[in-house]
Order: C-alpha cells, then sequence, then structure tokens
C-alpha cells in the first residue's frame, strides 16, 4: 500500500511549484496557472486525508467539491479582468498593471 | 514496492514535470497544455485514492472547463508577451528561495507528525462513496448549508465576470 506521507509529500512539492509560478511568473494568466496548481495541491490533500482517515466521513470530498466550485469561479473573474485589463492597457504583465499602487 | 506504488510514483513524476514546466515555459499555450497533463495526474491520484466520482469531476470542470477558458484568455492577450523578453520578473530567485522554504517547512513538521507513515483505512463494505457524497450535499445534517453558499458564489462569479469583461463600447 501506498503510504500517506507519498501524497503529502506530492501535495507539498505541486503547492511549492505553483508557489513559485505565482511569485515569479510576470504573465498575469501565469499567474493565475499557478494558483491553480496550489489548489489541485490542497485537493489532493484533502481526498487523501479523508481516504486515510474514516471513509466512512465524507467531508474530506465534501470540501474537495468545494474547492472546485472556488476554483472556477476564481478562473472566471480573474481572467474576465485580465481580458478587461489587457482590452485597455494592453498589457498582461503584472509588473505594468499598477493603477492601484499608491 | 507494489504495482500500485510504481503507478503512483509515475502519475507523481507527470504531475511534478508538468508543474514545473506550467511556471517556466516561455509559451503561454504551452504552460496552459502543460497545466492539462498535470490536472490529468492529479485525476489519476484522485482514482488510486478511490475517489472515482472527484476524478470524474476533476476530468470535466479542470480540464474540461478551466483549462480551456485559460487557453481561450492567452488566445486573447498573447500578442504583447509573445517569447519575447524574460518570462520571470527580477525577483525570481527570491520565489525559487521561498517555494524550496515552504516544501522544507512543510515537509519538516509534517515528518515530526505521528500520522505521517499511516497507512490506507479498510473502506467499510458496502460504503457507496457517490452516494454518501450526494446525500452530504443535500442533507440539512450536513453540507447543504456551504454547497448552497458555493452556488451562489458561482452565480455571482458568473455575473461579476460576465460585467467585468463586458465591453462598452
Amino acid at each position: 500500500m501506498i503510504p500517506l506521507s507519498w501524497y503529502l509529500t506530492l501535495s507539498a512539492g505541486l503547492f511549492s511549484i505553483g508557489l513559485f509560478g505565482v511569485l515569479a511568473r510576470k504573465n498575469a494568466v501565469a499567474i493565475l496557472l499557478g494558483i491553480e496548481l496550489m489548489l489541485n495541491a490542497v485537493n489532493i490533500n484533502l481526498v487523501a486525508f479523508w481516504r486515510y482517515g474514516d471513509p466512512a466521513m465524507i467531508v474530506g470530498q465534501v470540501f474537495a467539491i468545494i474547492v472546485f466550485a472556488t476554483a472556477a469561479a476564481e478562473v472566471a473573474v480573474g481572467l474576465a479582468l485580465i481580458i478587461s485589463i489587457y482590452r485597455r492597457r494592453k498589457t498582461v504583465v503584472a509588473d505594468e498593471i499598477d493603477m492601484m499602487k499608491w | 514496492m507494489t504495482f500500485l506504488q510504481i503507478i503512483f510514483l509515475l502519475f507523481a513524476a507527470v504531475i511534478l514535470g508538468s508543474a514545473l514546466m506550467v511556471v517556466t515555459t516561455r509559451n503561454m499555450i504551452h504552460a496552459a497544455l502543460w497545466l492539462i497533463a498535470a490536472l490529468f495526474g492529479v485525476a489519476a491520484v484522485y482514482a488510486l485514492l478511490n475517489a472515482g466520482f472527484l476524478a470524474v469531476v476533476q476530468v470535466v470542470v479542470y480540464i474540461g472547463a478551466i483549462a480551456i477558458l485559460f487557453i481561450f484568455a492567452v488566445m486573447l492577450t498573447r500578442r504583447e508577451m509573445r517569447d519575447k523578453g524574460p518570462q520571470l520578473n527580477k525577483n525570481w530567485w527570491m520565489a525559487a528561495l521561498i517555494s524550496v522554504v515552504t516544501f522544507g517547512g512543510l515537509f519538516g513538521l509534517l515528518s515530526n507528525w505521528a500520522g505521517f507513515s499511516k497507512t490506507a483505512a479498510e473502506i467499510p463494505a458496502g460504503l457507496d462513496a457517490v452516494e454518501q457524497l450526494g446525500i452530504a450535499l443535500v442533507s440539512p445534517d450536513a453540507y447543504v448549508l456551504p454547497f448552497e453558499v458555493a452556488s451562489i458564489l458561482l452565480l455571482a462569479a458568473l455575473i461579476g465576470a460576465v460585467y467585468v469583461a463586458f465591453n462598452k463600447e
């Protein structure tokens, strides 16, 4: 059998890679891609804890479903913002989107 | 090393390799396609964890909707960024350091936890996880409220996305 530690290590690695993408990429769409990776890492954790805890308690899967819905909402709004900014400013570089910088 | 472990390591390599390509590749369309590979690997991990329904939802919602939305967004915005200039900002080494520290911190924290090397619990005989999940999502004793809140969140995001991306001219 696969020990729980393998899933947790995989999830920690995926989360760290996504974090790197969020912090280091210039393209705003690429930042959202990094967030997707991080959300998937969280979901692997939730499902692994459901399976290795008490499978009769379904809460891990319920939380994973809620994370799916949240990810879909976040991507829809995020991409709409990026497209709107691109239309006005002709850029998707996060450093150049500084209208709210004081 | 059992067969399942080999399968897991294979998919873990696919996930981590694709994720690395997502955050490093120059071409954004390729990044979105690598994201699809990573999401598919995650779906396989769900299947390994006996969460078949979530594996299907992962393929339908993440690969079928979210990844395709990303490809559309890249196609609508890529002219400016295409393959010119660095794709990483000048503090990328700091980001790499933070990521490595995060991974080390998480791994260190987890390896000190007693349940770290736990093996899977037996699935009780006659447990239908999909049925349980469906009941839990609509039962007032369980998670009907978070379910409704999620649906309102999706509706709000839908209206917000249409409003934000709407071209007034």
